[in-house]
């Protein structure tokens, strides 16, 4: 048996082992390495730097544990940021497991900033509907959501105070792990009820989102892990998210070498069957 | 009347939902808000519908003693437990979703850490996959590689790492990388999307007017 046809038969365990160590390495002693910001994430951070103090910003906390470590930090991001321009936030959920991540992110940012529920920050909870839902918010947010997760009536929410429909909200800001997320939220909110929609999403999703990034249905974009790197280091905060590209870095040289490997051994096996 | 009865309700809300678009006044757009508010009973209640298939599919599986009846047990379990402690509102003052309730207790330690895991091994999967199976076999297959090679070493630090030496900002796989996303990804995502929104008229048309009927089941 040839060296090559060896190596490709390769125990896979030892390609975890491999992956693994890459994985973990840079994250138990991080190389530290500089992270460039992209137009789409400056478009993003710029939509919100630019909305004067006091504008309602609505968060749709639209994922699961499974994406956490790409959009959890451009969560916490994100909603930073909204308390540092002194934005009032509203969070909800078109997902339900994205309901207690949404109050944890609210949580570790209104303690930095000194914000209190209710009279800076809310969150909806869940509502069944997807599409739908977003249609009828257009119409009447108190309708849908008549309490809060915590089942405090929304009209004792200081917050809530003139927010009747969509229309009252200066930004949405989608947080998406697949459906219902960013093309829903696009669709209805800003094509229909013309709300200025910005998102994050995983970064195997962010190509599908360019073409409302090129025609500028949406304000900006966050792309996986990297977006949300890209959005602490506009926030002078290096976080969770930028710590991680160290080790996303070297994962994908490793798969990078290994894809080459694999063609190396490839092209020549075949060169030596000819 | 079997077939009928939801051929016409299938035809009337794609008629209205159309006509509402295009002319959003009354009647139509009362129509609509009526409709959408039936769509989110329906689905609200359709959670009903998946309980009790869960419950049936794996309550029967658990009775035949079929294989893997063991882990049908678990998922019936540790549903009564996750819905009970949910919707009692068990260990809980106003929410079970509030931090330290025993629901939310389950949620961060039970259920976070598995999805979580569970995905995490896509890595090893991916890793594995790449050396065995992304392959330049083809013209098509060695130009994908090459995009990947650009977008994946592009898309984190590492690239910009080993690219900064070079005095044309150009070559930096960073800037390489957001090319690709930023045009021949868009020009493909568009030229996706408007065929499949023309798929979508155009099933949305037999839909209404009943030339498709694959969705009422049977031949």
């Amino acid at each position: 048996m040839g060296m090559g046809k060896k190596l490709s038969q390769i125990d896979r365990r030892i390609i975890f082992l491999v992956i693994g160590l890459a994985v973990a390495l840079p994250l138990l002693f991080p190389i530290g390495l500089q992270i460039r910001v992209s137009e789409p994430a400056q478009r993003m951070y710029k939509a919100i730097d630019q909305l004067p103090p006091g504008s309602k910003v609505l968060i749709s906390f639209d994922y699961d544990p499974t994406t956490m470590p790409e959009l959890y930090p451009m969560n916490i991001a994100l909603v930073r940021h909204c308390f540092a321009k002194d934005l009032k936030v509203i969070g909800m959920a078109l997902w339900p497991t994205g309901v207690p991540l949404g109050e944890e992110a609210f949580e570790i940012a209104a303690k930095d900033y000194g914000k209190s529920y209710g009279q800076d920050y809310v969150n909806l909870g869940y509502k069944a509907g997807d599409i739908v839902l977003i249609s009828n918010l257009g119409k009447s947010i108190p309708q849908q959501f008549p309490i809060d997760f915590r089942g405090t009536p929304l009209e004792e929410l200081p917050i809530m105070k003139g927010v009747r429909s969509l229309k009252n909200i200066d930004l949405v800001i989608d947080l998406s792990a697949g459906f219902p997320g960013i093309v829903e939220w696009t669709m209805i909110a800003g094509g229909r009820h013309h709300v200025k929609v910005g998102g994050g999403c995983t970064a195997v999703s962010a190509p599908s989102y360019y073409p409302y990034l090129q025609s500028k249905q949406i304000v900006g974009l966050l792309g996986g892990m990297k977006g949300a790197a890209e959005y602490e280091t506009l926030m002078n905060a290096r976080g969770a998210a930028a710590g991680g590209m160290d080790a996303q870095s070297i994962a994908h040289l490793v798969i990078i070498l290994f894809i080459f490997i694999g063609n190396l051994f490839m092209f020549l096996g075949n060169k030596g069957k000819a | 009347m079997r077939r009928e009865i939801p051929l016409f309700i299938t035809a009337i809300t794609g008629v209205v939902f159309i006509i509402a678009y295009f002319i959003p006044h009354p009647p139509f757009n009362q129509i609509q808000d009526l409709f959408q508010t039936w769509f989110q009973i329906i689905a609200a209640f359709a959670i009903i519908l998946g309980v009790l298939n869960l419950m049936v599919v794996n309550g029967d599986k658990v009775y035949r003693r079929s294989k893997g009846w063991g882990y049908s047990v678990i998922i019936i379990l540790s549903f009564l437990v996750m819905a009970g402690i949910g919707t009692f509102k068990l260990g809980s003052k106003a929410s079970p979703l509030e931090e330290g309730t025993p629901f939310m207790y389950l949620f961060y330690n039970v259920y976070y850490p598995l999805t979580s895991t569970v995905f995490a091994l896509l890595a090893f999967f991916v890793a594995s996959a790449s050396f065995r199976a992304f392959r330049a076999r083809n013209k098509e297959a060695a130009l994908l590689l090459t995009a990947a090679f650009f977008v994946m070493l592009g898309r984190v630090p590492i690239g910009d790492y080993l690219t900064s030496w070079i005095p044309l900002k150009w070559l930096h796989l960073s800037t390489i990388a957001n090319w690709i996303m930023a045009y021949p990804n868009m020009a493909a995502q568009r030229a996706i999307m408007i065929g499949i929104a023309l798929g979508i008229i155009s099933t949305s048309l037999r839909l209404i007017l009943g030339i498709e009927r694959s969705y009422l089941g049977g031949d």
